[in-house]
């Protein structure tokens, strides 16, 4: 899990770009993890480690950050990224409904990402276009005025 | 340096600038209580439980972070301060598990003795409780169901050991000390040093309990069971009993012992005899030969072995390759003395009574079963001989002294001297200079070696050639030597290493004393004392003159560095990955 690295050489060569570069700067773990997210999409083990070893520090302390800030995923993002909102507006006009049915389908609960890594689910506050609700994103483009009846037909333009 | 005055509780003292209002409290009598600072090692400022009412200042101010001014008023004991303290020690009960009954620290807990001072009511409140996992090792257990998240334990793996694999976890309520990747404890690279243990003010850190395959052993007729104890067990032992710190109790306790029904009790004291003769010759031999790895460490310590196997592999040659001297003392039980008083291997178990919780992993380790079964069987630590000693109804106290049993039970207080940081060195001093020079010193005493500090050297002439030697407790000084070594920057020639900061003395199998006290005494200094007070008395005090160690080249080793030897009293290391997985 945590000695096992399959990253692009790319990305390993983006890494320590940006580690180089934050190597004379004080306090530069927070830099180096939002860094590294960046590259990654989210914090693999061999990641964390490499960051631990780079800057001699161990590698709880780098678990313990990654894990104190909610802006840090421990889990791989799927390819595609919905965000159901549960502002109020949307809420009224039936978005919790529309999570549940995506939840059904994809059979994973908000948060989280499905086996295949297609999609992760996530339930969002409000994104601010109620006068489209309810809404949802998928990639950032907004979809609004949806049913449960819509799901289907959105989930299989974005299956291959 | 600048004084202070200031009045606390109306009662005017002046201290150093810089001092805690905890600190200024005490000189001026009056007790703070203390749940997560432990002097020179957590300074978190995370319970509030230390916290004084300052006037002027906007809320209560905690005294363990917060350092006096001149003309400060600090008052430690209104109804303000005594009833946040009770709020907060109820608070940290609220979704504490009240095992208390069945808990390793019953009678030692220092939340219990705050619960009791404060009048509290456990379950004036009751907290939302996870159900942890209890993570098990064959040294120590962690059981997050009774952490008070007062980081202790963090402060003293990361900046006392520079070691680091327990941190906290997540935020808020989901809070909670853990491994990386929420891995056990068994999955890192932790040395196994147990100084987490004794900083734990509760009962969420213990030792791995073996005193039943102790009793197990010795209620059995068909076993022929030995007990070694190392030398720093007798310093530490009576706390157990109400003695007070740096009380030696070594008569009492080989007397316990023998009352337990050990078949002969022994001083380990003996076998690091037998590591000085072989780690001095092993030194001389490296001096004189230019390919070999200088400087030399010591090997004694098992959490030091660790650490260089997960985080210096690299330099594991310079590392000596003598067994420490409980493996020493089991090789020697299992090999010679099985032979000669014709005891069948498959009848014989030795026990160990060791300062140290890494003790109990080294046992399992490869190259440590000179006649094919392990050469020791199980390992207590001093706390756990304390509770055997209650548990079987000896009555410690109104024991008379005993001997160590003929005829190898005797060792020379160089031997003692291992208890203590700077110890080996010494002992070693004491045996290279007059093997080597062939004349007997006029003065043994090395004190230049001696003390709680950190790093220690010192220059010693051995036949013309100045050798310059070197002392480091705790891993984060061992850390800072070992980066010399690296960059090439160390002109040692001989470095003692021990994991714990004071040595054996301040293991982590050790009578765990409250920060009440820790705050205010230097424990190790004070057993470390009663080690060198025994050492000053005593009429054999060099590692080479001990009658046993003589009988043991005579009969069966020959030499010192001999080819058997080196079968039976040495061992090899290797690099461990940090993580397996």
């Amino acid at each position: 899990m945590i000695n096992s690295f399959d990253d692009t050489p790319k990305q390993a060569a983006e890494l320590q770009a940006a580690l180089d570069e934050l190597k004379d700067v004080p306090g530069p773990l927070m830099k180096a993890l939002q860094k590294a997210q960046d590259i990654y999409g989210w914090l693999p083990a061999p990641v964390q480690n490499k960051i631990a070893e780079y800057f001699d520090v161990p590698l709880e302390e780098i678990y313990g950050i990654a894990t104190f800030y909610s802006q840090f995923n421990l889990n791989p993002n799927g390819k595609h990224k919905i965000g159901v909102c549960l502002g109020t507006a949307c809420y009224v006009k039936g978005s919790g409904d529309i999570l549940n049915a995506l939840e059904q389908k994809l059979k994973i609960s908000a948060g989280n990402t499905t086996q295949d890594r297609n999609f992760t689910l996530e339930a969002t506050r409000c994104i601010g276009c109620c006068g489209l609700a309810p809404v949802l994103t998928v990639n950032g483009e907004v979809y609004g005025k949806l049913t449960v009846d819509d799901v289907d037909k959105l989930l299989s333009k974005y299956t291959d | 340096m600048k004084q202070v005055t200031l009045k606390i509780n109306n009662v005017s003292v002046t201290v150093d600038a810089g001092t805690r209002i905890l600190d200024a409290a005490k000189k001026a009598g009056f007790n703070i209580p203390t749940l997560c600072y432990l002097k020179d090692v957590c300074n978190e400022g995370s319970c509030r439980v230390c916290v004084v009412e300052v006037k002027g200042a906007r809320s209560l101010v905690a005294s363990c972070s917060a350092v006096v001014s001149e003309g400060m008023e600090v008052f430690t004991n209104t109804p303000k301060v005594i009833n946040s303290r009770k709020k907060t020690i109820e608070l940290i009960l609220s979704n504490h598990k009240k095992a208390c009954l069945m808990c390793v620290r019953n009678g030692n807990c220092e939340l219990a003795t705050l619960a009791q001072d404060y009048n509290c009511n456990a379950f004036e409140y009751e907290g939302v409780t996870e159900n942890y996992d209890i993570d098990e090792t064959p040294y120590l257990i962690r059981d997050n169901n009774k952490c008070v998240l007062c980081r202790r334990c963090v402060a003293v793996c990361n900046k006392v050991q520079g070691v680091g694999v327990i941190g906290p976890n997540k935020r808020g309520f989901a809070t909670h000390i853990g491994c990386a990747f929420e891995q056990p404890l068994s999955a890192t690279p932790c040395v196994a040093c147990g100084q987490c243990i004794t900083a734990c003010p509760v009962g969420a850190l213990h030792e791995k309990d073996d005193t039943d395959k102790v009793n197990a052993l010795l209620k059995d007729t068909d076993k022929y069971v030995i007990v070694g104890t190392a030398p720093s067990v007798r310093v530490g032992l009576g706390e157990e009993f109400g003695y007070p710190i740096g009380t030696n109790v070594e008569g009492k306790m080989v007397s316990a012992l023998k009352r337990l029904g050990f078949d002969k009790v022994f001083d380990v004291d003996m076998a690091a005899d037998m590591t000085i003769m072989e780690e001095g010759t092993e030194f001389l031999h490296r001096l004189k030969d230019k390919t070999a790895a200088l400087p030399m460490m010591t090997s004694c310590s098992p959490g030091w072995i660790r650490y260089m196997e997960f985080y210096y592999p690299e330099l594991l040659p310079h590392l000596s390759t003598c067994k420490s001297p409980q493996q020493m003392f089991g090789a020697i039980m299992k090999t010679y003395y099985a032979k000669k008083y014709n005891i069948p291997l498959d009848k014989l178990a030795v026990v160990s009574i060791m300062p140290c919780v890494a003790k109990k992993t080294e046992i399992g380790r490869e190259g440590q079963s000179a006649a094919g079964v392990p050469d020791v069987d199980v390992v207590l630590t001093t706390r756990e001989l304390a509770r055997l000693i209650k548990n079987q109804g000896i009555d410690f106290k109104g024991l008379a002294d005993e001997k160590f049993d003929d005829p190898i039970g005797e060792g020379s207080t160089a031997g003692l001297l291992f208890g203590a940081t700077g110890g080996v060195m010494e002992a070693a001093l004491r045996t290279v200079s007059e093997v080597v020079l062939k004349k007997p010193l006029d003065k043994i005493d090395f004190k230049a070696v001696r003390g709680v500090k950190g790093i220690k050297s010192a220059k010693v002439t051995l036949d013309g050639q100045t050798i310059k030697v070197c002392v480091a407790s705790s891993l984060s000084n061992a850390k800072k030597i070992l980066e010399d070594i690296k960059a090439g920057k160390c002109d040692y020639h001989f470095i003692e290493i021990m994991t714990c900061p004071g040595g054996c003395v301040n293991g982590g199998g050790q009578p765990i004393q409250p920060s009440s006290v820790t705050n205010n005494v230097d424990i190790r200094a004070l057993r470390a004392k009663a080690i060198y007070d025994a050492d000053k008395k005593a009429p054999l005090r060099k590692s080479h003159e001990t009658p046993a160690v003589k009988t043991l080249y005579k009969e069966f080793f020959n030499e010192p560095g001999s080819h058997r030897a080196h079968e039976i009293l040495h061992t090899s290391y290797k690099k461990r990955n940090k993580y397996n997985s």
